[in-house]
């Protein structure tokens, strides 16, 4: 209950702040309906199967990097999926979730790479988890905030992972060719982020319970019309 | 904002990423290749297939192309044999003349051949997979280069794969020397464009060399990794570095880092 007044009071913010700006001149990523549609999301039903199914997307996304050298040949600069499939585990999946999509990825990511071990988890996670904190207000069905969470998360994610392992005194390759490749993987992670959501709702909606749709109609409350009315 | 479940998530991966950061260095590093090692079936698979379509190719070749290329590999063969016999009496002349004078005997380098199988995902390390292993007798610091040149030297060894890091990488410096003037140097590599990956640095070379673009750089053996002599670059330009104290040269690799697939593991 508390959580829902927290993001109710995030939410009028946001309108409040779309206001002041201007709601035309800016796109809007949060709105109020969104909340209540969120609350009826089929994608809050997850199964265990899900679960598995994403982190085996996440598995097999790190293959593919370490595999797939055409788009390295093309572009100089690898792309890296794990940040858009984090921004759909964080707007379909709980925090829990979250936190181990994050370990497994982030440890299988960093096991084929000459990084230590586990820098990649946190950076990961701490995308997830803000994404999740305003997942409520968030438009998850609609491509444009899909796209711009994309870009963003691939954009934060490994700058915020150099960051750690300059913290912890590794000296990776850095320089302008990396502000080359953050806008190259930038660019992917936020194209591919509306394709891993179709693809993974499409997965989803084959392993849940059909969703029933809900009538309004009840027979038993029908009112029959009298002799008199007639 | 924060309710007890994401204050319990939070507390639970950072824990998890600090017990990991602490554990003794070899700990992580057996867990480190035993996480790659659930990759292993996947680049089995995908080396499969890759065989496969090769075949496939194969036999849609025209038969007078198999024979034309054919004629041509004996040819070569010949040839090959002529000089690999030339070698050996040349290289037991080398070793009677080494004994004559006392000095140290050479022995011939073995080698180990194996197919690059993955990349670096991140792109700030330059590293690749390769899938030969401790059970082929790789061991950590081997060279590794192609026919053209020198590639890198084996970081990290599993059972069944190893991790090479590239010329090029921040953490891998190399002892070499200026074939035509004798000057020696470091190369190292501190540039982060993507697209210039087969450029290194010659660092820390005399004030006063005679540097001029197209000289061949080889290792110099010093360091005790790389043998002497084998071929990494040429040069391209050069400028003063460190206040002018030393010049600084760039160098083009021989090697095609961005099209490894065979490399050779050089085990002695």
């Amino acid at each position: 209950m508390y959580g829902w007044y927290c993001n109710e009071r995030i939410c009028y913010m946001v309108e409040w702040l779309h206001g002041c700006i201007g709601a035309d001149a800016v796109p809007c990523l949060f709105t109020h309906a969104t909340m209540q549609r969120f609350n009826h999301s089929p994608g809050r039903t997850m199964n265990p199967i899900n679960h598995i199914l994403l982190i085996l997307a996440a598995f097999l996304t790190v293959y593919l990097q370490a595999s797939f050298d055409l788009f390295r040949n093309l572009f100089g600069t690898q792309f890296d999926l794990l940040p858009a499939l984090m921004v759909y585990a964080s707007l379909t999946h709980s925090i829990l979730f979250i936190g181990l999509f994050a370990l497994c990825g982030g440890l299988f990511y960093d096991s084929l790479s000459a990084n230590p071990l586990g820098i990649s988890v946190l950076p990961l996670f701490l995308a997830g988890m803000f994404i999740y904190f305003f997942r409520a207000l968030l438009l998850r069905e609609r491509i444009y905030p899909q796209f711009i969470l994309g870009t963003t998360a691939s954009a934060v994610v490994p700058l915020l992972t150099l960051l750690s392992l300059f913290t912890l005194n590794y000296h990776p390759l850095f320089g302008l060719g990396t502000l080359y490749q953050l806008l190259v993987m930038a660019a992917v992670g936020g194209a591919m982020t509306p394709l891993i959501f179709r693809i993974l709702d499409k997965v989803n909606r084959n392993f849940n319970y059909a969703h029933l749709p809900e009538s309004s109609y009840r027979p038993d409350r029908e009112i029959k019309r009298g002799k008199g009315l007639r | 904002m924060l309710r007890k479940p994401h204050y319990l998530a939070l507390v639970l991966v950072v824990l998890l990423v600090l017990i990991v950061f602490n554990l003794p260095s070899q700990t992580v590093a057996k867990f480190k290749l035993a996480i790659g090692g659930l990759f292993v079936p996947l680049f089995g698979l995908s080396g499969s297939v890759q065989k496969t379509a090769d075949r496939a190719g194969n036999t849609v070749l025209p038969r007078s192309e198999i024979l034309r290329q054919n004629e041509q590999l004996r040819r070569e063969n010949d040839q090959l044999k002529l000089r690999a016999a030339q070698t050996e009496e040349v290289w037991r002349e080398n070793q009677q003349l080494r004994q004559n004078i006392q000095w140290q005997k050479q022995t011939p380098g073995r080698f180990k051949l194996a197919r690059v199988i993955a990349h670096d995902p991140a792109n700030w390390w330059r590293t690749v997979q390769i899938d030969a292993g401790s059970r082929d007798g790789i061991r950590v610091n081997m060279p590794v280069r192609t026919m053209d040149g020198l590639v890198g030297r084996v970081s990290a060894v599993a059972n069944t794969r190893s991790q090479v890091l590239l010329l090029g990488d921040p953490n891998l410096r190399v002892g070499a020397v200026i074939k035509e003037t004798g000057d020696t140097g470091v190369i190292f590599s501190h540039s982060s464009n993507a697209l210039e990956n087969n450029m290194v640095n010659l660092g820390f070379l005399p004030r006063n060399s005679t540097l001029r673009p197209g000289q061949l750089i080889v290792t110099s053996g010093e360091g005790g990794i790389f043998p002497k002599g084998i071929p990494i670059g040429q040069l391209v330009d050069s400028q003063a570095a460190e206040y002018g104290l030393s010049v600084e040269a760039r160098v083009k690799l021989f090697a095609r880092m961005s099209a490894l697939e065979d490399v050779w593991v050089v085990l002695q």
